[in-house]
């Protein structure tokens, strides 16, 4: 860098991706430190508590889903797809984060996504298998879910391989296994540090048994870059095509508002958007518990929140451009339906959209904002709802206002909607506590290389 | 399983200072003519494979193996995942859908292409962890109580006994010659 005000020091203090006055073995001893000899506090018990309340929630909403059948919820003929659909939406772009941190931004060597990685992939996860409750329970009997999987069935049948709903089986499928390995592979030499630092027998035997007898030798270092490197290649157009599969299950259909070509770009831009919200919901909370603040620094925060105004931005886009091609199309029932959005009976859900996911963003475009942790706090909650609002807008105003009146309805979430969808938030923050207790929440092995680069690069 | 105790010796290890004294340590080795032998670091460091000269498996090869591994099993998912749906949809359960042929190939892409990731990225990691020998949950290193430190802020080096020019006592010294600040021999021992 030049001379200059960018050179200034309270701008290289918000460029830092890590505090200066770290060293290997005490980057280690901080995070690895969370993990293997920090007790267990309170305000850990407390949380894991709650979210394993409401984790039960969801549970006996399913039980009770399973005794009744789906009558329970609020769909009805012909909004068959309801609040499943909408949370299974919702949480798969949620994930959508976790990996293009961990896959393009590695892929882009962005040096700021070595502190976030982990615990976004972690994040991807726990959210794919949230999304996997609702299309495993959708149909009321959970025990045929095996259905959705091609086999060969005594009655001769197969899946229909023309229809996007097998395709979204095997991209999230794919994706959930993919994500897995990665987040696998990614905390091997992890499991080894925690193998070699813990001090209690049964510690030593799991983590030694995860670890597999990772040595770091230079052999396997080397296989281990060229296999992380391929599977970032792989996940990158991976993660893009399994939003671009759930569009599909909306654009391929012919119902008024689904039918355009601007839904994959636009829902896969709105995934990366919720899901950088969800990543600082959790980084804001997890920084300040385990006083994360040198690793996960201002930088990193003032980067995610460009990334949700970008990808803001490209939502605008798809929201203007949606109203564009229905007016332009000349379409009566296109044109009905932006008038329904409008003035409909659920245009409150749609202003409220509108205010979540285009207008409040905006304020990130001043550094103040965007350096504010309560602020992005809060704007990161409030893109959640924005986001969650826009799948339900999709889902529900179309079905409701199809082609014939005769065949319009209304919908109403019941209270086993609103309990199943709040108990997979509990089921996903019960395993993020756990996960933070478990796992090093920042990967420790790249916080070396990042020390080793900066010792280097700064002197 | 023999009943014996094992106690063969494996090998002579050196731990250095930091990365680059890692480097320049197992340049030196190589170049001293040492065929067998291994560096190991808390983290990649780039280069550290060409310093040490390493080969990966048969006949020197200096490839890893894992993009090739990759590839075949990116191939072998991507046709799978084609054919299949193609023997589905042309064979096992014709169904005509408004006319359109069976073989509606651009119906598959999207299944075909999922599968191609699986496969890639699933023989890209188990192909790495095989090539690797892992799991492995003994080592002979792993009896050095200072190793331990391998995973955290130390830099090894281990000439192992497999060597043709091998001589405990004149490796040692050797180590000790290009700057090891520790150096102990390597039993494999139960």
């Amino acid at each position: 860098m030049s001379e200059g005000p960018v050179n200034s020091p309270e701008i290289r203090r918000l460029a830092r991706v890590l505090e200066p006055g770290y060293n290997y073995a005490s980057v280690t001893d901080k995070i690895a430190s969370i993990v293997l000899t920090r007790p267990v506090s309170l305000g850990w018990l407390a949380g894991f508590s709650v979210s394993f309340t409401v984790l039960m929630v969801l549970l006996g909403s399913i039980a009770w889903l399973i005794v009744k059948g789906v009558g329970i919820w609020g769909i009805n003929i012909p909004i068959g797809w309801g609040f499943a659909i909408v949370n299974f939406v919702w949480w798969i772009g949620i994930g959508h984060a976790g990996t293009l941190i961990s896959a393009i931004l590695f892929l882009l060597n962005q040096q700021w996504r070595t502190s976030i990685n982990r615990f976004a992939e972690a994040m991807t996860l726990f959210a794919v298998a949230c999304a996997a409750v609702f299309p495993g329970i959708h149909v009321g009997r959970p025990w045929m879910a095996f259905y959705m999987f091609p086999y060969p069935s005594t009655m001769g049948v197969w899946p229909q391989f023309r229809s996007p709903l097998i395709w979204d089986v095997f991209a999230v499928s794919t994706y959930g296994t993919v994500s897995a390995l990665f987040w696998f592979v990614g905390l091997i030499p992890d499991l080894a540090t925690l193998r070699d630092r813990a001090t209690n027998k049964p510690a030593q035997i799991i983590y030694g048994m995860l670890a597999m007898g990772w040595r770091g030798s230079a052999r396997h270092w080397h296989r281990y870059q060229s296999a992380y490197l391929l599977l970032a290649g792989l996940a990158t157009p991976l993660v893009l095509s399994v939003h671009t599969v759930v569009s599909f299950d909306f654009a391929v259909g012919i119902v008024p508002g689904w039918h355009t070509t601007i839904f994959p770009p636009y829902f896969v831009a709105g995934a990366i958007y919720s899901g950088f919200a969800m990543v600082l919901t959790i980084a804001i909370p997890l920084r300040k518990a385990y006083g994360l603040q040198d690793f996960i620094t201002m930088r990193h925060l003032e980067n995610m929140a460009k990334v949700m105004l970008a990808t803001g931005l490209i939502v605008a886009y798809g929201y203007f451009m949606e109203f564009f091609l229905a007016l332009y199309s000349g379409n009566k029932f296109d044109m009905y339906l932006v008038d329904q959005r409008l003035h409909g009976p659920y245009s409150g859900y749609y202003f409220a959209l509108i205010l979540c996911n285009i207008i409040t963003p905006q304020l990130l475009w001043f550094q103040k904002v965007r350096t504010n942790v309560a602020a992005l706090f809060v704007m990161s909650l409030v893109i959640n709802l924005g986001m969650w609002l826009e799948r339900f807008v999709i889902v529900v105003i179309s079905l409701t206002r199809d082609f014939v009146p005769g065949a319009w309805g209304r919908y109403q979430a019941t209270f086993w909607d609103y309990s199943t969808f709040i108990g997979t938030m509990g089921l996903f923050v019960s395993l993020l506590f756990l996960f933070v207790r478990g796992l090093p929440a920042i990967s420790i092995a790249e916080m070396r290389e990042l020390v080793a680069h900066k010792s280097e690069g700064d002197e | 399983m023999s009943t014996e105790p094992r106690n063969t010796l494996y090998g002579v290890l050196g731990e250095f200072d930091s990365a680059d004294a890692l480097m320049a340590a197992a340049r030196k080795i190589r170049e001293a003519g040492y065929q067998c032998f291994d560096a190991f670091a808390p983290f990649p460091i780039p280069g550290l494979s060409e310093a040490c000269g390493l080969h990966y498996g048969l006949k020197g090869w200096r490839h890893n193996f894992v993009p090739q591994l990759a590839l075949l099993g990116g191939f072998g998912g991507g046709l799978t995942g084609f054919f299949f749906q193609y023997w589905v949809n042309v064979y096992a359960y014709p169904l005509n859908v408004a006319g359109r042929p069976l073989n509606s190939w651009p119906a598959f892409i999207p299944v075909t292409f999922e599968l191609t990731v699986l496969g890639a990225s699933t023989f890209a990691v188990f192909g790495m962890l095989a090539l690797n020998l892992l799991p492995q949950p003994h080592h002979p290193l792993f009896t050095v109580p200072r190793f331990k430190r391998a995973s955290n802020d130390g830099f090894f080096v281990c000439i192992e006994a497999t060597d043709a020019k091998f001589n405990l006592a004149a490796d040692a010294k050797f180590l000790e010659s290009i700057g090891a600040k520790f150096v102990t021999e390597v039993r494999d021992e139960d």
